[in-house]
């Protein structure tokens, strides 16, 4: 099925991340076949397909999440630029990936913790006990996810006191806090409602200036709005990569114009 | 068969129909009330009769010296000075024992130890455990604690009997605990770059104490009113001094020697007035009774206070 020759970005352009001929298994299962996969640095690349295909399951390899359940196997590799280390070699240490590479959930999941700490919590796992340090990389953070001007005055208030949007974006300057290379978004704005959902995209555009931004979404206009990428998956399989307006005005596979014109998924 | 409604509810006689239909489904809603309700009833009433008994025939004796006085030929004077002592230190030493070790295995069998047939078969026999008559752990006690180590009868050997009774319902505590906090705050946290450790002692234990506290509680209250096993292991029936103070040392230090004291607890004190052919000592056990209820309902009543106190604060 997939004809296409190895996806790349535009010639020029360089590269943070780029998964080559990866497989993954749960168990027997194939939920990843030979996946090729550049991405550029500062910028959005979105991963679009239909529920099952495997693009939560390929995000999950990025920050080696699978390696908190039994019974999977990585093959092939994903490098991480500039170092170029596999980081899905069962000998690099997936904590050592976690702290380079920071994730944001499909549905806001903070900690039942103060604002403030929930920030806080990737310097303190860090080992960070300056309190300037981590007060200024808090509001730096907290700006960074377009929060902060609604929690200053409450940074000691339970964060599961804010909303659930502001809650995503909370998780966001979580995940910012610690300057991570690249950040995985899965489905970030599934659980929120509209006027959240525009929040949290406008942030994702914005925020590629610090950090390159891998995104999953179900929803194709967010794809179309925040990306320079993206790639269709279908069944396990990577069917198209291109330049993101490529791929909604003419992508070059039957399947994925089916798919984004609504013919099935 | 299929009621006409089905197909003529447009029509008046089916707009009937199907009043009568939901009718006919409400009686068992009501039947089923009552019958819930009796049923609580009977439980509740039993129980009241039984604590109002208690008290008529208990609190014209409770009075301060009924604490602070030994136990005494003489049903007027005699106290549970000596059993509630005992009780105090005992459950010390299970709390002391059973919280550590039960917490811990919760969180191995939880977070830490790989889904397979061994695991399985621990977790199975550490229900299995809970259910085991606790004569039972009598007899492995006065082998194991009393002959075995040595401990003779004392309060280390009851604390630790205690303790092994309790440790399943702590174990499953911690555990059920652990379990309501959802995966996605785990992966959160591992998210962050936390190692395992990091995610147990910042997320993990304190997200789950309310409910682990709760269970140890619950598991204490239990072995508080324990009265076969600390028998099997011959706790004595009529004591009438203290174990030695733990200040008692004369360096300073804390002592350790009423660990290896002889000992009461309230409900053997009970048993023994009970055994009594004299009517006085039946009022004196109704009052021990008493104590000893209170005792449990108060700390099942904190109990429930740190599952609604806490639980206000997480919500998933």
């Amino acid at each position: 099925m997939n004809t296409q020759t190895t996806p790349s970005t535009k010639p020029g352009t360089e590269l943070k991340a780029q998964a080559k001929a990866l497989n993954f298994y749960y168990g027997d299962f194939q939920a990843l076949k030979n996946i090729d996969f550049p991405v550029e640095k500062n910028e959005v690349t979105a991963l679009i397909g239909p529920s099952g295909c495997g693009k939560s399951t390929f995000l999950r390899c990025f920050n080696r999440m699978h390696d908190l359940y039994p019974n999977m196997r990585y093959e092939g590799e994903i490098l991480l630029y500039p170092d170029g280390v596999n980081i899905v070699d069962r000998h690099v240490d997936p904590i050592e990936v976690r702290m380079r590479i920071s994730m944001v959930f499909q549905k806001p999941n903070p900690f039942p913790k103060s604002i403030y700490e929930n920030v806080a919590y990737g310097l303190r796992v860090r080992g960070v006990r300056n309190r300037s340090l981590i007060d200024e990389k808090v509001e730096e953070a907290l700006r960074a996810a377009a929060l902060w001007g609604e929690v200053r005055d409450r940074l000691d208030d339970l964060a599961f006191n804010l909303s659930g949007g502001q809650q995503q974006r909370l998780c966001i300057a979580r995940a910012l806090a610690t300057d991570p290379e690249i950040l995985l978004f899965d489905e970030p704005t599934s659980a929120l409602d509209p006027i959240a959902t525009a929040k949290i995209e406008e942030l994702v555009s914005e925020l590629k200036e610090k950090v390159t931004i891998l995104i999953v979404t179900h929803n194709m206009q967010q794809a179309a709005r925040v990306s320079a990428y993206t790639a269709f998956m279908y069944i396990g399989e990577l069917i198209e990569f291109d330049d993101t307006k490529r791929i909604f005005t003419n992508p070059s596979s039957k399947l994925t114009e089916e798919y984004i014109t609504g013919r099935f998924g | 068969m299929i009621p006409k409604s089905f197909t003529a509810a447009t029509s008046e006689a089916g707009v009937a129909e199907i009043r009568r239909m939901i009718a006919r489904h409400k009686t068992w809603d009501w039947l089923f009330g009552l019958l819930g309700t009796l049923a609580l009833l009977f439980a509740t009433l039993v129980f009241a009769a039984l604590f109002g008994q208690m008290l008529i025939n208990g609190v014209p004796h409770l009075s301060w010296e009924f604490f602070t006085s030994f136990p005494s030929r003489r049903a007027a004077s005699a106290g549970i000075l000596s059993a509630w002592v005992g009780t105090v230190l005992v459950m010390l030493v299970t709390a002391i024992v059973a919280v550590p070790l039960g917490i811990g295995a919760g969180i191995y069998l939880e977070e830490y130890a790989r889904k397979n047939l061994l695991t399985d078969i621990i977790e199975i026999n550490v229900t299995n455990l809970a259910g085991v008559p606790s004569i039972i752990y009598g007899l492995l006690a006065l082998g194991l604690f009393v002959y075995q180590f040595g401990l003779g009868q004392s309060i280390a050997a009851a604390g630790l009997t205690l303790a092994l009774l309790i440790l399943p319902v702590v174990i499953v505590a911690t555990r059920e605990a652990i379990r309501a906090i959802p995966q996605n705050v785990r992966e959160g946290a591992y998210a962050c770059g936390a190692s395992k450790w990091q995610v147990v002692s910042h997320h993990i234990i304190p997200y789950s104490l309310p409910g682990i506290m709760t269970g140890v509680i619950i598991g204490l209250a239990r072995a508080i009113g324990e009265t076969a096993p600390i028998i099997t292991i011959g706790a004595l029936t009529f004591i009438a001094f203290l174990p030695p103070s733990p200040f008692s040392s004369p360096d300073h230090l804390l002592s350790f020697e009423w660990l290896l004291a002889p000992f009461t607890v309230m409900p053997i004190q009970m048993f023994n007035w009970l055994s009594r052919p004299e009517e006085a000592f039946q009022a004196n056990a109704a009052a021990a009774g008493l104590v000893l209820v209170v005792m449990t309902l108060s700390m099942n009543a904190i109990a429930i206070w740190i599952r609604y106190h806490f639980r206000k604060k997480i919500k998933w």
